[in-house]
């Protein structure tokens, strides 16, 4: 892709992924064509609604996809290579040291019957062959690093003995360890109440810029995305609708949906007089989705060309759209304006 | 850990009391009096008195309960009364038989049907979970006598193969009777055993399957372990947790359950010792057996909860 992020400076490029879940009657697209890019060091926030294919793409960088998914088309380049085509045995040497994820349930993803430094500890077995000592020496040193207190006994405790905040700590140790080039984060703060979560993404964002990591975020939250990120990718229906900077983003949206977004978030700085606005509708069922644009049945300035699919554009300052308005081709209203209703905010 | 062995030895205790409870009450529930029986049906009245007199059965209950009690730790647990014997001479003969029995069978379902249960969770829905899954239905239906005699007719006296059938053609490798030698050992492991490992096939592969798909088996994979490590270092640890369960269970079952496969093959065990006793209604025999069945299965139950706390940390008495 040709935006100001050049391809050599980009860590991962995702182009034109496509992830499917099979059932007996029928394919399910859960990722359909996704094309997105991370360069080096930034965060790129991937949001979307639930069931937009977001955690199905990030699980597919790392080919984690399990049956009865299955990863069916383009290519996931890191540092220049593509994934899809490596052997599962490089594909393991890659996760964890050089690409790791941390998930978005803290309280499940930890393995209950292993202590915590076993944990952190098996990753610098396998990437680094470091002896049993030496590991757990290392994974007291993360735990420091993710500011958990008294972390030479907090390695000896099962994950029961910790709270939710703890827990995405050890997540973030066991994920950092190997001082990866990228960090996925999947919804990281979702689970955690509001004050852990202003920790934890402070924690990610000083350790990216400790570590030099370049971080995807995946959340469905639209103020996480304002204080973390640096580019954003806006997902709907298994496809990317907009792709800019978070700036641009948040004071200039394109597309429809991402505007319909940014309007259902409720403003901190008045009081709601009026119902917040919604975007009518709700996501379209796999068996139902719509031949064009996948957001049109739901889209105020739908017209006649809305019927066919829309391609992702990219524009002059390097921002990508996928939506018929900005097209010669529009047929609608000439004079659509598409802007957010309260874009001061967040200025 | 220690505190925690030292707490569950303890909570034993009760536990046995009202064992002891139960199987001294046994004596005195059911029809029949055993100094009559002892005597003879047309023995004179003041020979079954005397009699009466000497097993102290005059005396009032709790006294009798107490005498037995303080008698039983101390390792006596009456005489038989149709040979005289010391009851514990009597079962520490045929202890050993059946507690060997059991534990081989055990051995047997637990090594069989892990090993079934975990490739059928792996390849699930393949043709080879397909044919593990209807093997294991097959060992759970069989009743295990009729399974000793086919594996008698088979494997003991062998099948009536023309000689040209290689291998196949003499099939008499084992003895159909008796304990000791490991001839004898195989085909009465293989009949107690097969229900076992059917059961632990089947528990194994759904308690797999249920841990596969948990969060932390997507951790361990996005931390670069090779599958093989996922599966028996991440998921079985956890997946053994009602596997342990329901082997104890198993356990203590087969301690009291081996009557019919020691019937087959003529092992004299504990499980034949208390039907012919009950037969004979030579009480103090079966007051004896199920005491110590009982005492057996209160210590396999012990180990099965020191296990659980081995394997799930968040296991607590409380």
């Amino acid at each position: 892709m040709s935006t100001k992020t050049n391809s050599n400076e980009n860590i991962l490029e995702v182009n034109e992924l496509k992830t499917s879940f099979f059932t007996d009657e029928m394919e399910v697209k859960a990722v359909d064509g996704v094309t997105f890019a991370i360069p080096k060091g930034k965060t790129v926030g991937l949001v979307g609604e639930s069931g937009s294919g977001k955690s199905i793409s990030s699980l597919s960088t790392l080919r984690l996809i399990e049956r009865p998914g299955k990863i069916v088309g383009g290519e996931i380049k890191f540092k220049g290579e593509n994934l899809l085509e490596k052997s599962e045995a490089q594909m393991r040497k890659i996760r964890g040291n050089e690409i790791s994820m941390i998930f978005q349930e803290p309280m499940t993803s930890l393995n209950p019957t292993y202590t915590v430094g076993q944990q952190i500890s098996e990753a610098y077995k396998i990437h680094e062959n470091l002896g049993k000592k030496q590991a757990i020496e290392r994974s007291i040193e993360m735990l420091k690093l993710v500011g958990i207190p008294s972390p030479e006994k907090r390695v000896n405790q099962y994950p029961h003995e910790l709270s939710g905040g703890m827990r995405q700590r050890v997540m973030i140790a066991m994920a950092l360890a190997c001082n990866p080039e990228l960090l996925i984060a999947d919804e990281p703060t979702t689970a955690l109440d509001v004050t852990i979560q202003a920790q934890i993404l402070e924690l990610i964002k000083d350790l990216q810029e400790r570590l030099n990591m370049s971080v995807l975020l995946i959340t469905h939250d639209l103020g996480v995305v304002a204080e973390t990120c640096d580019y954003v990718a806006v997902m709907y229906c298994g496809k990317i609708v907009e792709f800019a900077d978070v700036n641009t983003i948040f004071s200039n949206p394109k597309h429809p949906y991402t505007v319909g977004l940014l309007d259902s978030l409720p403003p901190h700085d008045r009081d709601i007089k009026d119902d917040l606005p919604v975007i009518r509708g709700s996501v379209p069922s796999p068996a139902e989705m719509p031949e064009g644009c996948r957001f049109a049945p739901r889209c105020p300035f739908a017209s006649e060309v809305c019927k066919t699919l829309p391609t992702l554009e990219t524009d002059e300052n390097g921002n990508q759209i996928r939506c018929w308005i900005y097209s010669d081709k529009w047929d609608g209203d000439p004079e659509v304006k598409v802007h957010a209703k309260n874009t001061e905010r967040t200025s | 850990m220690f505190k925690f062995i030292v707490r569950r030895v303890l909570q034993t205790i009760p536990v046995l009391i009202g064992v002891s409870i139960l199987v001294f009450s046994l004596m005195h529930l059911v029809p029949g009096n055993p100094a009559q029986i002892m005597a003879g049906e047309s023995a004179p009245k003041e020979q079954v008195e005397n009699i009466e007199e000497r097993l102290g059965l005059n005396d009032p209950l709790p006294v009798q309960y107490w005498n037995y009690i303080s008698n039983a730790v101390q390792g006596d647990l009456g005489s038989s009364i149709r040979s005289g014997r010391d009851v514990t001479t009597e079962i520490s003969g045929r202890f050993w038989v059946t507690v060997e029995l059991a534990v081989y069978s055990t051995i047997l379902s637990v090594f069989m049907g892990l090993i079934a249960g975990i490739v059928s969770a792996t390849k699930q829905y393949t043709f080879t979970d397909v044919i593990i899954m209807i093997i294991a239905l097959f060992g759970l239906s069989m009743p295990n006598f009729w399974l000793g005699l086919m594996l008698i007719q088979w494997f003991a006296i062998g099948t009536d193969l023309p000689s040209w059938v290689p291998f196949f053609d003499d099939t008499a490798w084992f003895k159909p009777s008796g304990w000791g030698s490991f001839e004898q050992i195989v085909l009465p492991v293989i009949t107690l055993g097969t229900a076992g490992a059917a059961i632990v096939a089947r528990m194994t592969r759904s308690s797999m399957l249920e841990v596969v798909g948990q969060d932390y088996i997507r951790t361990a994979r996005a931390k670069g372990v090779k599958e093989r490590v996922v599966i028996y270092r991440h998921a079985l640890k956890n997946a053994l947790i009602p596997v342990v369960t329901v082997v104890g269970l198993q356990f203590g079952t087969l301690l009291g359950g081996t009557v019919l496969t020691e019937t087959v093959f003529a092992i004299n065990g504990m499980g034949k010792l208390i039907i012919d006793s009950i037969q004979a209604r030579d009480f103090p025999i079966v007051q004896g057996t199920i005491l110590v069945v009982a005492l057996l299965f209160v210590l396999v139950n012990l180990l099965v909860d020191i296990t659980y706390r081995f394997l799930n940390k968040r296991i607590d008495l409380d």
